[in-house]
Order: C-alpha cells, then structure tokens, then sequence
C-alpha cells in the first residue's frame, strides 16, 4: 500500500474515532417487499436510529425485488440487511434487528 | 449414447432424465449423467477437484448441449477462476462474453457480517433468480454453499433456508451441482447431504506408498443405477477424466486379420502370418534376453506400413531405446521423425498406478494408434500391488482390444523355475505368448525363442534360436541332432562332427568304389589271359590240323607215285613221264 493511501486511511480511521460522537451516519437496509421480517427491521431500525442517532443519520430503504442490480452490488446475500457505509468501517448487519445491543455494537453504539 | 441407452426398454421406464456432464467417463458410470433438474452434491476435501469438476460440467453443458450456466464462486473470484481454468483449455472469457456462462462471485466476510435477528437468503435467491434468467441458464454450480455457515452466525436459520434453496433450485429447472468440504468422519462439514438427496458424489485423493491418486465415487444416485466403484480420474490439460474401465464387458469383436511380427522367421512360427490384429501379445524373458529387440521390430515393421505406434516405456527413455535398437539395425528415429512413433516414457511411479493409465488412455484416445507397446509392464510393480497391477493391466489391455489396437507388453521375469509365469500374473489375459530365455552351457550363454501359446492359430511348437545381429533378429534354423537340441558353439560342435562323420562316409564309399574298380580290371584282365590262351589252343589245333593235312597229301602223292612207277614196269608207256 504506498504511503500517502497508508496516511489517508489513518487519517480516516483518527477523523472517524474523534467524530464518533457526532458523525453522521450513512446507512442502506436491504429488505424484500412487505414481509414480517422486512417490516419489522425496517421498524427496528428506525427506532433505533430515533433513539440514538437522531437528526444525524441518512437512511435508504431498498427493495430488492424492485432493484435486484443493487443486490447484487452490495453483495446482498441475506435479507434483512442494514448497510452502515459511514463511518468507517463498513458493516453489514443481518437479520430483522429484534437483538438490539447487537445492533448498537454493530453500529459501533454501544 | 447414454441418453439412447437410458431410453432403451432395458432400463424402467421410470429412469429419470438425466443431464449429460460431458465429462469423460462420468457419463458413462452414471448411464447418463446428473439427474436433469435437480440438485447433485459433490463433496471432497481441499483440493480434490470439486471446484473443477462444478466448472467443467458448465464448460461442457455450455459448449457441447448448449445449456448455459451460472457459477456462484463463493471461493475464489470470477478473474481467479477464469485464470485457474485457462490451464484445462476452459475459455471462460469467450463463454461470458457470449453468454453462455455467468460467473457470480460473492464475496462474504466474515468480521462484516453481524446477526441481528432472524433472516432469510432471500437476496441470494434473487441474485441467482436473476443470473438464471439473463442467460436463460439451464445449470447452476454453487461452489461452496457452506461458506454461508462461515458468514452467518445463525446455523438453524441457515439449515432452513438452504433446505429452500434446494427446493427453489428444483422449481427452477435447473441442473444444480452443489460442491462441499469433507468433514471429519461425515461427508460435508455441515451435513449438506441431508438436503441434496438425489446424488451424492465424493472426490478424494488416496496416497498409497507416496503416491496420490485421485479417486471418484457415486455414494448415491435415487432412482438410476451406477457404477459402484471408486474411479480413479485425472485433471490434466483436457479437464477432467473418469475411467470407467471396469465397466467395460467382454463384447469386443474380433478381427481375423494378421499383422506381421517384423522377423520373417517368427512369422513363420506363428502360423505365417503374424500376431493377429487387436490381440495381446507378451514377451516375457529374462534380462538381456532380447525383449525389447523383439518389441522394435514390429514396431520398425509397423511404421514401415504407414502405421501409427506408441511405444510406453517405463524403464528407459525414448533416446536411450532409440540408440540400442540402431545398434541392431533398426532406426527409430526415421519414425519419430516421420510422426508415425511416438514414445511416452515415464515411470509409473510418478504418478501412481491409476494416473499412469489414465494417462495411457488420453494419450491412446489422441493419437489412436495401431501398435501400442509397453514395456515393460513388470515396472509398473513398483506402483501398486499385484492385484492392483492384474486389475488395472486387465482394464487397460480390455480398452486396447476394444479398440482393435495391437498390444506388446514385455515382461521381465527372473531367472529361477517359474520362468513360464508372469509377476503380474496376467498370462491369463495375453493371447500370444512368446518366451524369450537365455541358456547357459559350455560357458556361454544362448539366446532361445519359444511361442508359449498363440489363441487362434497353429504355432510351431519349436524352441528356436536366435540371434540379435547388426541386422536385427535372426532366428536361426532349429538343430536338432542325434544327442538332442544344441546352441550356440555347442551346435557348431556338433555340426563339425556331423560334418566330419559325414566326410568319413563320402571317403569309405569312394575306397569301396575304387576298390570295385579294381575288381572290375581284374576280372577284365582275367578275361584277356583266357582269351590269349583259348586263342593260342585254337592256333595249336589249327597248326596240327594243318602238319596232319599237309602229310596227308604228301602219303597220297608218294603212294600215286609208287602206282605210277609200277605201271612202267608192266608195260604202259611213260607219256605220264617228265
């Protein structure tokens, strides 16, 4: 990895641990049409988002059954699953968000 | 074929419709191939070939009965396997590009992937769903499902959902072959083989005294029969190969045509004309008996005719036999030139016992030759047991015959009282047999011909010398003398002392025809002596007869004169008087 990549990474990773507290959130949950499972996380999450991150989250739904490419692009293999883009790191939380500190944790709430 | 013979009434017509591999001689052990429309599990170990034998059935599918498929690599990436199969000949690129194959890589990583609750594969579904019907895919290979069991924490949602995969799959239509990592003591590491019940197939590599061989087996197969075996198969240059040989039944035609030995005289001691096309010949003897000379020339004879040869040799390399069979006259390397011989040397061990022939195989399909020569099959000892041996040598000579393609094996016996048998036993199998031995006498030792048996033809029951000269083999006139069969000096001997006696006979018989000669002479001169002497009798008598004459007339004239005088005296006149 060459240098300046290597400082831009460490500098992301300082920005992104001193902005913890008040970084806004780029998040994607995957769910498929109006399922039981589909309607409860999307329930859950934005409960969650209310709760802890309120007024700094972004937040898009996405129906794979109406958008398959997008699937398919973020690599959706299970479903529900609630992309966190931002901050860094990525991560993929999987499932209809009923355990909620594993949420948190995935979120890097907790 | 297979799909003939999987409608013909022989099987029941209830036999599932099967999806042809196109792999060579997987189709074969399974009368035909996957079970079309369903799912198929392969399972194996790290490296056993599962990937590949997932990617060849597409290749296959795509290429040879136009059903294209979709590879989800959960492994390895599109760029990966595209590079990794570019090796077996697989243009993955030229298949993507036309739309024939779709290679779907997901990558899930773990450290990623947090479970929250409950979920479904759903997004899997859909990605597939979607790959199937771009290119209207009639196969799929899941390469490997299990690594979900790495990504996703929950195992009873998963055993579900992959349950419904199947279940989808088969709805779909598709042909599906699902590959999964050997666990210990069970076939897959996460009990795949509950789901995918239709066929299971395991990959393995065995090593036996260092040696891996790659080994194929149909665990299960609802509702067809298969071969029950394990199948050695062989990746190489050209994909995947099954040998299915032990399928093989004993229904080869034969041919009644002859193909000359390459030594006239041995033709001669084979009914005239040869071995006979297609057949097995063995020549067995012990070392430095001449096997290999023997096994050159009807090679030299055959590339002669035009024919195609291959010669396996397991003990030396091609440049080495080329140099030894010129020292007798024969030059091979006109043939290599020429693209009518090929050699293929190497030494069984190298690859273990069920490769070499696999390699046997590939190499025969390609060049499909008329003369194949093996020598010599004892090295292939070293590789496996004998049992092993007879079993893979009966496979292999099964597969040469059904092809009609003449096989010569040399075999090295050891000196010592079984010298009529074979180490790998297979004298059962040969069809021509012919010994070649050394005997040792008079401090010498002499190079003698035998044909043990020939089937199908009246062969000379003769031991034959012979002799490998500059020429090439010559086989000598057999000598049989008073004091039985000779060799060697040993015939020189007693050719000079037949020769000497016959000399004694010629002179005695020339003494007594002089000596007749001389009888002859003397009885001629014999004859002389009593014609000299009647000769001289008879003029003895003619003198006498002559003296007695001749005083006869001289008595008569005296007495006429005494007549005449007394006449006279009475008185006649002596007119009559001088």
């Amino acid at each position: 990895m060459p240098e300046d990549e290597l400082g831009d990474s460490r500098n992301m990773l300082e920005q992104g641990l001193a902005s913890a507290k008040n970084a806004v959130y780029s998040l994607s949950l995957y769910v498929t049409g109006a399922t039981p499972k589909s309607t409860r996380a999307i329930a859950n999450v934005t409960a969650i988002c209310n709760a802890h991150l309120k007024d700094r989250y972004e937040l898009e739904i996405i129906d794979i059954y109406q958008q398959p490419e997008r699937a398919r692009a973020e690599t959706i293999i299970a479903t529900p699953t609630l992309v966190k883009h931002l901050p860094h790191p990525l991560r993929k939380l999987v499932g209809d968000m009923s355990d909620e500190s594993r949420v948190l944790a995935g979120l890097g709430l907790s | 074929m297979t799909n003939e013979r999987n409608q013909s009434p022989a099987f029941s017509p209830s036999a599932i419709a099967k999806s042809p591999t196109g792999i060579a001689g997987f189709d074969e052990i399974t009368n035909g191939g996957l079970p079309q429309g369903r799912p198929s599990l392969v399972c194996g170990s790290a490296g056993a070939g599962k990937t590949l034998f997932g990617m060849e059935f597409l290749v296959r599918g795509a290429t040879m009965y136009d059903e294209p498929g979709v590879f989800v690599a959960f492994e390895e990436k599109a760029e990966d396997l595209i590079a990794n199969t570019a090796s077996l000949g697989f243009d993955l690129a030229d298949l993507i590009e036309k739309r024939k194959l779709m290679v779907d890589y997901i990558h899930l990583e773990r450290s990623e992937i947090e479970v929250t609750g409950e979920y479904d594969l759903e997004g899997l579904f859909i990605r597939l769903g979607y790959a199937i019907d771009t290119i209207g895919a009639k196969r799929v290979v899941l390469d490997t499902l299990e690594s979900l069991y790495g990504a996703f924490a929950n195992a009873f949602i998963l055993r579900a959902e992959l349950r419904r995969l199947f279940l989808w799959l088969k709805d779909k239509g598709v042909t599906a072959v699902v590959t999964a990592e050997r666990g210990d003591g069970t076939l897959t590491r996460h009990g795949m083989e509950e789901y995918v019940s239709d066929c299971v197939i395991l990959l393995d590599h065995q090593v036996a005294n260092q040696i891996s061989t790659r080994r194929l087996r149909i665990i299960k197969y609802r509702g067809s029969e298969h071969g029950t075996n394990e199948y050695p198969f062989l990746i190489d240059r050209d994909g995947l190969s099954v040998l299915p040989i032990t399928s093989l039944g004993l229904e080869h035609s034969v041919l009644n045509e002859h193909i000359p030995t390459g030594i006239e005289q041995l033709d001669a001691m084979l009914g005239g004309k040869g071995y006979f096309v297609g057949s097995t010949v063995l020549v067995s003897g012990t070392a430095g008996s001449g096997k290999t000379s023997v096994a050159a020339h009807l090679v030299d004879a055959a590339c002669r005719r035009g024919e195609r040869c291959l010669y396996i040799a397991s003990e030396e390399s091609m440049k080495q036999v080329i140099r030894n069979m010129r020292s007798i006259g024969l030059d091979l390397q006109q043939w290599v030139d020429s693209g009518h011989l090929k050699f293929y040397a190497a030494r069984p061990t190298a690859y273990g016992l069920e490769m070499y022939l696999a390699v046997v195989h590939r190499i025969i399909r390609q060049d499909s030759p008329q003369v194949v020569v093996i020598d010599p099959i004892t090295n292939l000892m070293v590789a496996g047991t004998s049992v092993e041996v007879k079993v893979m040598l009966m496979r292999l000579i099964d597969f040469l015959k059904v092809q009609h393609i003449t096989a010569f094996m040399t075999s090295l016996t050891h000196a010592g009282p079984a010298l009529e048998q074979t180490d790998a036993g297979i004298s059962s199998l040969i069809d021509t047999w012919l010994l070649v031995r050394d005997t040792e006498s008079n401090g010498e030792r002499n190079r003698l011909i035998t044909v043990l048996k020939s089937r199908g033809m009246a062969h000379s029951n003769q031991t034959r010398e012979f002799l490998v000269t500059d020429q090439g083999i010559e086989l000598l006139s057999p000598y049989v003398g008073s004091e039985g069969f000779v060799t060697g000096s040993a015939r020189a001997v007693y050719e000079a002392q037949e020769q000497a006696t016959a000399l004694n006979e010629a002179l005695e018989l020339e003494r007594l025809r002089l000596g007749l000669e001389d009888k002859r002479k003397m009885v001629e001169a014999e004859i002389a002596a009593l014609r000299a002497s009647f000769a001289a009798d008879v003029e003895q008598v003619t003198r006498l007869l002559q003296q007695y004459q001749q005083r006869d007339q001289l008595r008569r004239d005296s007495q006429s004169m005494i007549e005449r005088s007394r006449k006279a005296v009475n008185g006649d006149p002596p007119n009559e008087t001088p």
